[in-house]
C-alpha cells in the first residue's frame, strides 16, 4: 500500500484492492492535459498495474472539472519542432495504450466538465461513470483551430458511431451526462458522489479482464465501420458539408476528418499514429495559433473584464433602464433580465414598451418548447422586465442604456429627460453604432458619466459590446460599464471616440470595397461568393442590403473628407436607393431581389448598371479576396494609429465578433501577420496604384514592415 | 501498322434495377454471350485470339478479381486466352478497344478483343469505394462533387436551361425508338439468354417512345438535396465562384439510364484478318484522352475530340457522324455548342438517355452503333467520345474501309 501526491494528482490504494488516481493540479484552477500530466498519470497507472494488491483503478478529479482539456498555453506556442511534438505525442499514445491494454479495469469516475483532453483521457478508461449534473462532455478543439489530438478522433467513433462522432468533433456537439449516456459516450450516470465511487468499484470487481472495444475483434462500430456503405456515405457527406461550412479555411476539421477516414481502417496503435501526424500538421498551420490567441486568450481576458481601469470596486447593476424598446432595446432587456437584473424598459407608448417585452416572451417560449429552460425560470426572467412610458420610473436605475433612433436631437432630448431623474453617480450609456459619443455627451449635464455602449444585432446571439470612451468619460464610468458588460456575460472591447468607432468604421470599408468592385465591372456573384469563400459570413452586397443602402448613403454624405471613391459610392447608392427604388432588403429589393418564400437572387439589372469590361475581367478571385479582407485590416491599422483602438488584441477580437472578420485569421492584425507584413504592404501599394488613395499605407505600418515587426 | 475492326457487337440493355430483365444474368455471363456470338458470327478460330481486354468500372463482387480473365476462362476460347480488366470509368469500354488497337498498331498483338461490361443492377455504382470521393485528404483539396452536381454546374455556368435539356432528352428517345422500329440496331445487337438458352431480353428495355419534353418537365431534379443537404453546391461554387447558384436541372429523364449490358469489338492487323478470312469493316484512325478540372468533371469530350482530330490530321467537318455519350443531357449539348457541330450529326440513333449507360460497356457500344450507321448511310468517318468521372474525356475516330 502506498499513497503519494505530486503536482498533478494524488495516488491512493485501499484494502479492497481499489487504487484511486485523483487528478488535482497544484496551483491551477483546473486539471489540464499536458506532457507532464501524462507522465505523472502513466507513472501512477503503471504502479497500480504492477501492484498485485490492486484489482482496478478509479480515475477521478478533486476539482470542479474532471479535466478542462489541453493546456493551450503549451499548444499555442509550441516549444519545439514539429518532429519533437510528434515524438511526445506518440509517446503519450504509447503510455496510454499500455495502460489500456492491461487487463486491470480503469474506470473514469467523472464528476465535472470533461473537455478535450479530459474527455479523451476518459475514453482510454474501460468504463465511464458520470455524476449527474449540469456540466458537459465536449471536444471543443476545432473552435480554436485544432482538433482532438489525444486519441479522440479514433476512439470516439467506436463508442458512438462515426456520424455522431463527427458531430462531436466537427460541429462541435456538446452534451450533459444524461445525453452522453444516450450517445454511448458513457455507460452509467449516478446521482451522488458516494454512488459514483461505489459504482466504479462494482465495475472493477465484476470485470477483472477488461478489453477496450477497439481491441476486441468481434466488436462492431455502431452504424458500421468506415468502409461499410453507411460509413462511406457518412464520410462523403461530411466532406461536402465541411467545405460548405468552412470553405477550406479551417485545417483543424479537415485534418480531423482525414485522420478519422484513414485511422478507422487500422488497428488502434497505428490509427493513433495517423491522428498524431495530422495533429502536428494542424499545429504547424497558423490557424490554430491565431484562433487560440484571439478566441481563447483574448476572449477569456475580455470576458473577465481585464481592460477595466484599476482601482474601482465592482459596479453592480441591479436595476437597468433602457430607453427605446425597439429591436436593440428589447434584446438588451432580454439578456439583462436573464442575467438577473431588474429592467425598466421605456418607450413613448405603452404599446411600444409592451412590444419590447413581448420579444423576450417569444424567445423564452421558444426555449421552453425546446426544453432548454424551466417554466419557473422563464417566468422569473419575464417578470423582471417592466415596460413603462414615464421617465420617473427610471429614477432608481443604476445604469441607463439609450437605444432610441439614431437621431442626435432625439438622443439629446432623452438624455436630458433621463438625467433629470437619474441618480447623479449613475451611468448613462448610449447604444449608438455611429454617432460620436463626445458630441452626444454635449447634451449631458454629467459627461463624465456618459459613455458609448454599442451592442450588435441580434443582441442575444452577438457576444461583442463595443464600449466607446468619449472625451470626458471618466475612468470610473468605463470601469462600471465593463462591469455591467461582464455581468450580462458579453465580451467588451474598449475603443476611443471616432466616427463609426472601430467596428462600424472598418465594416464600412468592407461594404464599400465590395460595391467599388461592382462599379469596376466585377460580376456581383463573384464578389459575393469570393467573400463567403474567404470566410465572411455574408457577402458585402447582401450585407449592404441588410443594413440598408439608404442608411449607408446617409453616413457617406455626412463624411466631411470625401475622397474619389466616396463620390463613386454615393453615386451608386443614390442610383440604387433613390432612382431605382432599391434601398435594400427591408424594401424587398436592393442589390438583390427578395422573392417571397424563395432564396434571394442577385438583381439581374446590376450587370447593366455596372457592366463588365476588359479590365474587370482581369480581376481574379484572389485579388477580390485580398481587396475585401486587406481593406478592413488596413483601416484597422489606421484605427490603431489614431488611438481609436488601444491595442491590436481588441482589434482582433472586435473584428471577429463584431463584423464577422473570418475567425480562422485570428482577426485583422493576426491576419496581417499571417499574410506577412511586407507582403501586405506590397499588396496595398499595388492597389493604391490601381484603384485609389484609400489604399494608402500609413507610415507606422510601412515602418513595421521595414523592421519586420509583427503584431504578435 | 493499322488496326482494323472486324466485328463489333453488344447485348441488349436491361434496366439496371431490381425489376430489370438482366439482373439474374451475371456480368461474366453477359461477356460470355458476347464472346460466343463473336465466335459464331465470324466462324472465328479462337486459338488465334491473343487477349481479351475488358472495361469495367465497379470492379468488386461479381465484377471483381479480373472479370476479363474470368470470362475468358468461361468462354471456351481456350486456355491460351488471356484477360485484363481496365478502368477508365465511363470511358472504359472505349479505352479497352483503344488499348487493343494500340497493341495491334505497335505489333505487340495481331488479333485481340476489346470491350466492356457492367451489370449495374447486381453491382451498384460506387460500391467500390475509393479515395477520390471518400478520403478527405483527397476529396477536400480536390473539391470533389458527385457527377450530377458537375452536370448541373455545367448547365448553370454555361446557361443550359431545363427546357433545352428536356428537349434533347426527348429527342434521344424519339431517335432511339425510330431506330429500333426500323431495325437499325439489329446488326450488332444480340439478345441475352438464360442458362437454358431461353431468351430473357431481346430489345433495349429502357427506350420510351412516348417521352416528350412536356412529360419530362414533370420530373423532380435529382441532385438538389445532394447540393444543399450534403453541401456539394457550396463545394462547386467554391471552385467556380462566378456561378451565383447551382440550378438543379438534371433528373432521371434527362440523365443516362442505369442499365446492364456488355459489348465487344474484334480488332486485329490486316494480315491476321486475311489469315482468318475476316473482313475489315473499319480502321481505327486515332484515339486520345484528356484530363480536365475535376469539379466540373464532364467537359472532357471537347479536348479529347480536339486531340483525336489533331492526331488524325482531320477537322471536325471531316467527321460524318458523332457519338457523344449522353451521361447527362448537358454533356452533348455543351459539346455541340463548343465544337459548333449540328445535332443532325450527333447521336443520330439516340443515346444513353434512351437506351442506358452500362458504365464499362458504353464506349464499345457507341463504336458499334456509329459503325453500323456509317455503313447504313454509306458514310466514311465516325467519332466516339465520352465524358469521364474525375475529369477526363476519351475520343476515338474510326473510318470505314
Amino acid at each position: 500500500m502506498e499513497n503519494y501526491k505530486n503536482d498533478y494528482l494524488q495516488y491512493s490504494t485501499s484494502e479492497d484492492g481499489i487504487a484511486v488516481i485523483m487528478m488535482d493540479a497544484v496551483n491551477e484552477p483546473t486539471n489540464l492535459f499536458s506532457w507532464e500530466f501524462i507522465e505523472s498519470y502513466a507513472e501512477a497507472a503503471r504502479r497500480a498495474i504492477a501492484d498485485d494488491a490492486v484489482q482496478g483503478v478509479i480515475v477521478t478529479s478533486a476539482k470542479r472539472d474532471f479535466m478542462a482539456g489541453a493546456d493551450l498555453r503549451v499548444i499555442s506556442n509550441p516549444p519545439a519542432e514539429g518532429a519533437v511534438i510528434l515524438k511526445n505525442l506518440l509517446k503519450t499514445h504509447e503510455l496510454l495504450r499500455e495502460i489500456e491494454k492491461s487487463p486491470k479495469p480503469f474506470v473514469a469516475a467523472i464528476n465535472g466538465n470533461a473537455y478535450g483532453g479530459g474527455f479523451e483521457l476518459a475514453l482510454t478508461c474501460n468504463r465511464r461513470i458520470a455524476l449527474d449534473g449540469n456540466y458537459k462532455f465536449s471536444l471543443p478543439e476545432v473552435q480554436v483551430g485544432i482538433f482532438p489530438g489525444g486519441g479522440g478522433t479514433q476512439r470516439l467513433p467506436y463508442l458512438t458511431g462515426i456520424a455522431n462522432a463527427l458531430a462531436f468533433i466537427l460541429q462541435p456537439k456538446e452534451v450533459k451526462p444524461q445525453q452522453a449516456l444516450k450517445d454511448n459516450l458513457i455507460e452509467e450516470v449516478v446521482a451522488d458522489k458516494d454512488e459514483l465511487m461505489a459504482a466504479a468499484k462494482r465495475y472493477i470487481q465484476n470485470n477483472p479482464n477488461a478489453v477496450q472495444p477497439w481491441d476486441d475483434k468481434k466488436y462492431k462500430i455502431p452504424g458500421g465501420g468506415i468502409l461499410t456503405p453507411n460509413g462511406m456515405q457518412t464520410i462523403i457527406g461530411s466532406i461536402g458539408l465541411l467545405r460548405k461550412e468552412t470553405h477550406g479555411n479551417y485545417p483543424g476539421g479537415e485534418n480531423a476528418l482525414s485522420a478519422i477516414y484513414n485511422g478507422l481502417q487500422l488497428p488502434m496503435d497505428r490509427a493513433l499514429e495517423v491522428e498524431a501526424r495530422y495533429f502536428v500538421k494542424t499545429l504547424n498551420s497558423p490557424v490554430g495559433k491565431n484562433m487560440i490567441r484571439t478566441l481563447f486568450f483574448a476572449m477569456t481576458d475580455a470576458k473577465k473584464g481585464k481592460s477595466k481601469p484599476q482601482g474601482f470596486p465592482e459596479y453592480r447593476v441591479n436595476r437597468l433602464g433602457i430607453l427605446g424598446a425597439g429591436m436593440m432595446g428589447a434584446g438588451i432587456a432580454n439578456v439583462s433580465a436573464a442575467a438577473g437584473m431588474q429592467v425598466v424598459l421605456k418607450d413613448v407608448t405603452r404599446e411600444a414598451a409592451e412590444k419590447g417585452k413581448n420579444h423576450t416572451e417569444k424567445q423564452l417560449n421558444d426555449r421552453l418548447a425546446k426544453g432548454r429552460i424551466t417554466p419557473e425560470k422563464a417566468q422569473d426572467i419575464l417578470g423582471r422586465i417592466n415596460p413603462v412610458t414615464e421617465v420617473e420610473t427610471l429614477k432608481d436605475c443604476d445604469f441607463i442604456i439609450e437605444a432610441v433612433f439614431e437621431n442626435p436631437q432625439l438622443k439629446a432630448q432623452v438624455t436630458r429627460e433621463t438625467e433629470a431623474v437619474l441618480g447623479k453617480d449613475k451611468i448613462f450609456g448610449s447604444n449608438t453604432s455611429t454617432l460620436p459619443i463626445t458630441s452626444l455627451a454635449k447634451a449631458s449635464e454629467r459627461p463624465a458619466n456618459f459613455i458609448g455602449i454599442h451592442f450588435f444585432s441580434p443582441v442575444e446571439k452577438m457576444p461583442l459590446v463595443e464600449i466607446i470612451v468619449g472625451k470626458e468619460t471618466s475612468d470610473r464610468t468605463l470601469a462600471a460599464t465593463i462591469d455591467f458588460v461582464t455581468q450580462i456575460k458579453k465580451v467588451p472591447i474598449v475603443v476611443n471616440d471616432s466616427p463609426g468607432f472601430f467596428t462600424s468604421r472598418v465594416f464600412g470599408t468592407y461594404t464599400g470595397e465590395g460595391a467599388l468592385l461592382l462599379t469596376e465591372g466585377v460580376a456581383p456573384a463573384l464578389i459575393e461568393n469570393v467573400a463567403r469563400r474567404a470566410g465572411m459570413p455574408v457577402g458585402p452586397l447582401a450585407v449592404s442590403d441588410e443594413v440598408s443602402i439608404t442608411l449607408m448613403l446617409g453616413i457617406l454624405k455626412l463624411n466631411p473628407n470625401k475622397q474619389e471613391h466616396h463620390e463613386r459610392l454615393i453615386e451608386l447608392y443614390q442610383n440604387l436607393a433613390e432612382e431605382l427604388q432599391r434601398p435594400g432588403k427591408k424594401a424587398g429589393q436592393g442589390f438583390y431581389d427578395y422573392p417571397a418564400g424563395e432564396k434571394k437572387r442577385i438583381w439581374q439589372g446590376l450587370a447593366k448598371l455596372c457592366p463588365a469590361n476588359g479590365d474587370s475581367e482581369k480581376i481574379t478571385a484572389d485579388v477580390i479576396q485580398k481587396r475585401l479582407l486587406h481593406i478592413m485590416a488596413l483601416e484597422s491599422c489606421r484605427c490603431l494609429d489614431e488611438g481609436v483602438l488601444n491595442n491590436s488584441k481588441d482589434g482582433d477580437l472586435g473584428s471577429i465578433l463584431g463584423i464577422g472578420f473570418p475567425p480562422y485569421t485570428g482577426g485583422v492584425f493576426s491576419y496581417i501577420d499571417t499574410v506577412g507584413i511586407a507582403q501586405f504592404v506590397a499588396d496595398c501599394d499595388a492597389f493604391r496604384k490601381q484603384v485609389g488613395v484609400r489604399w494608402q499605407v500609413p507610415d507606422s505600418l510601412r515602418e513595421r514592415a521595414e523592421g519586420n515587426r509583427k503584431f504578435y | 501498322m493499322d488496326a482494323y475492326i472486324f466485328d463489333s457487337l453488344r447485348t441488349v440493355r436491361g434496366k439496371g434495377n431490381d425489376k430489370g430483365s438482366l439482373i439474374g444474368i451475371t456480368p461474366t455471363a453477359l461477356l460470355v454471350e458476347c464472346l460466343t456470338a463473336l465466335k459464331e458470327r465470324n466462324n472465328l478460330d479462337t486459338t488465334q485470339v491473343e487477349d481479351l481486354i475488358v472495361g469495367c468500372v465497379t470492379q468488386v463482387m461479381d465484377q471483381g478479381a479480373n472479370i476479363a480473365k474470368t470470362a475468358a476462362q468461361q468462354s471456351g476460347y481456350g486456355n491460351h486466352l488471356s484477360g485484363a480488366t481496365v478502368n477508365r470509368f465511363c470511358g472504359s469500354g472505349l479505352e479497352a478497344v483503344n488499348q487493343v488497337a494500340a497493341y495491334v498498331k505497335a505489333g505487340f498483338k495481331d488479333l485481340a478483343i476489346g470491350g466492356g461490361v457492367e451489370n449495374m443492377s447486381r453491382v451498384k455504382m460506387a460500391s467500390d469505394g475509393g479515395a477520390m470521393a471518400a478520403d478527405p485528404s483527397v476529396a477536400l483539396p480536390g473539391h470533389f462533387v458527385p457527377q450530377g452536381i458537375s452536370a448541373d454546374l455545367i448547365a448553370s455556368k454555361y446557361g443550359f436551361s431545363r427546357d433545352a435539356l428536356d428537349s434533347f432528352a426527348a429527342t434521344s428517345h424519339q431517335r432511339a425508338a425510330e431506330a429500333e422500329k426500323n431495325g437499325r440496331f439489329n446488326r450488332s445487337r444480340i439478345s441475352v439468354k438464360d442458362v437454358n438458352n431461353f431468351v430473357v431480353l431481346d430489345k433495349d428495355e429502357n427506350i420510351r417512345p412516348t417521352t416528350t419534353t412536356e412529360s419530362l418537365a414533370q420530373l423532380k431534379p435529382s441532385f438538389a438535396q445532394l447540393g444543399s443537404i450534403a453541401g456539394f453546391d457550396a463545394v462547386a461554387i467554391d471552385r467556380y465562384p462566378e456561378v451565383e447558384f447551382i440550378q438543379h436541372v438534371h433528373h432521371p429523364g434527362n440523365s443516362s439510364a442505369i442499365v446492364d449490358g456488355a459489348a465487344l469489338t474484334l480488332v486485329g492487323s490486316k494480315s491476321a484478318g486475311e489469315a482468318l478470312g475476316l473482313k475489315p469493316l473499319a480502321r481505327i484512325r486515332s484515339a486520345a484522352v484528356s484530363g480536365t478540372e475535376p469539379t466540373i468533371m464532364l467537359l472532357g469530350p471537347v479536348p479529347a475530340t480536339q486531340a483525336a482530330l489533331k492526331k488524325a490530321g482531320m477537322s471536325k467537318d471531316d467527321v460524318d457522324l458523332y457519338e457523344v455519350n449522353e451521361a447527362f443531357a448537358v454533356v452533348p449539348l455543351y459539346f455541340m455548342e463548343q465544337m459548333d457541330i449540328p445535332h443532325e450529326k450527333v447521336n443520330v440513333n439516340g443515346g444513353a438517355i434512351a437506351m442506358g449507360h452500362p458504365l464499362g460497356a458504353t464506349g464499345c457500344m457507341l463504336l458499334g452503333t456509329v459503325l453500323d450507321e456509317l455503313e447504313r448511310r454509306n458514310l466514311q468517318t465516325g467519332l466516339i467520345t465520352l465524358c469521364i468521372g474525375g475529369g477526363m474525356g476519351i475520343a476515338t475516330i474510326i473510318e470505314r474501309v
